[in-house]
């Protein structure tokens, strides 16, 4: 990076510094009629050592935020968003726990091979389908190697007037995009009791994400597809 | 021939306000809020409430831009009927009045909430059992 650059984003975080209050990071929130931009890149670290194994906080804060709420029939066809995973290591017997949901990829393979486009990647990296053109062929979810999507099957009426979601299409986490463009964090990462998700931005070295990722070793789970996860883990 | 051109302007003249025998009833169009001003005129929403609502959505999805002039949950808040809070229901409702008597499928309802003011109430079953 050349040093120009460099005087210029000290500048920027310096202007950034005075416009919060101390104490309190903000992501900036998207004013009326302006789009999501991409020199911000959305993510989220879980810090698992402070995920506990019983507490499931993030599963129903998102449930209430996205209006996942519809009585089924079948539990198996249930939408899951966000869900808990429990990891034993066999050979030591280390116990730990962590949710698991939309890894929101630098190159998501669900944008790949969806046939209508549907599938796609905001600029600010937040992966999203498009239920108007979804045609609900689930072709995503069967890419997609964080078991990160449902379909909905059956017919809803309980949608929250800011996540519509409906019949014969995929869904998943959208990191609340209604709250992040208003520049809240995702209801999981609010609901969470031991703080153990940290959301922001990942490409503001000012960021309380991009500052604690500069420090912690941090794991992006199947690391080995190169999919460039916006969601990273702390202690697995 | 007078009297043939009589017949000719009294047909005229009577066909607007001849009502034929079958015919469906114009839909009876409720405003709720009557003093409150749409985006639009009523004339051009009525024509082109459609791509006007299709080029924001377009915008507010893949672009993330909130807090438009136009918007779906705009429209709710202000046309949802104040005896069952929805625009769909009955041929009351804003949406439904005019979509039954044109016979043109309403999608928008399949995904959206059509109720003004609605909150998921509390979780039932926050999520399916396969871990």
């Amino acid at each position: 990076m050349s040093a120009p650059e460099n005087k210029r984003r000290a500048f920027l975080a310096a202007v950034g510094a005075v416009a919060v209050a101390p104490g309190i990071s903000l992501i900036a929130p998207s004013q009326a009629g302006t789009a999501a931009s991409s020199a911000v890149r959305f993510g989220m670290l879980v810090d698992t050592t402070k995920c506990s194994p019983g507490c499931d906080a993030c599963v129903k804060a998102c449930a209430a935020e996205n209006g996942l709420v519809e009585p089924i029939a079948d539990l198996r066809q249930g939408s899951q968003w966000i869900r808990k995973i429990d990891l034993v290591d066999t050979a030591t017997g280390r116990q730990h726990s962590l949710p698991m949901m939309c890894q929101h990829c630098a190159k998501p393979p669900c944008v790949d091979v969806c046939p209508t486009g549907a599938s796609f990647k905001r600029a600010d990296g937040i992966v999203l389908v498009d239920r108007h053109i979804c045609i609900g062929c689930r072709y995503c979810m069967m890419a997609c190697p964080y078991k990160a999507r449902s379909f909905v099957h059956q017919p809803l009426t309980t949608q929250n007037p800011e996540v519509p979601r409906g019949l014969g299409c995929v869904e998943a986490c959208t990191f609340c995009v209604q709250r992040t463009d208003r520049g809240l964090a995702p209801a999981c990462a609010d609901a969470c009791p031991q703080g153990a998700m940290l959301f922001g931005d990942l490409n503001d070295p000012q960021s309380a994400i991009a500052k604690r990722l500069k420090e912690v070793a941090t794991t992006q789970v199947r690391a080995d597809l190169k999919l460039g996860t916006g969601v990273r883990y702390q202690g697995i | 021939m007078a009297r043939v051109l009589t017949l000719l302007a009294s047909l005229v003249l009577a066909l607007p306000f001849q009502v034929h025998a079958g015919e469906v009833a114009k839909p009876a169009v409720k405003i709720e809020n009557p003093d409150t001003q749409c985006v639009a005129p009523a004339e051009e929403m009525r024509r082109n409430h459609m791509e006007v609502l299709q080029h924001q959505r377009n915008r507010t999805l893949r672009l993330g831009e909130r807090g438009a002039k136009v918007s779906l949950n705009g429209c709710i808040e202000c046309h949802a009927s104040k005896t069952n809070g929805s625009v769909i229901g009955g041929k009351d409702n804003f949406c439904e009045a005019c979509h039954a008597y044109a016979a043109v499928k309403l999608d928008c309802w399949d995904c959206h909430q059509p109720k003004a003011g609605y909150k998921a109430a509390a979780v039932a079953q926050p999520s399916g059992e396969n871990k």
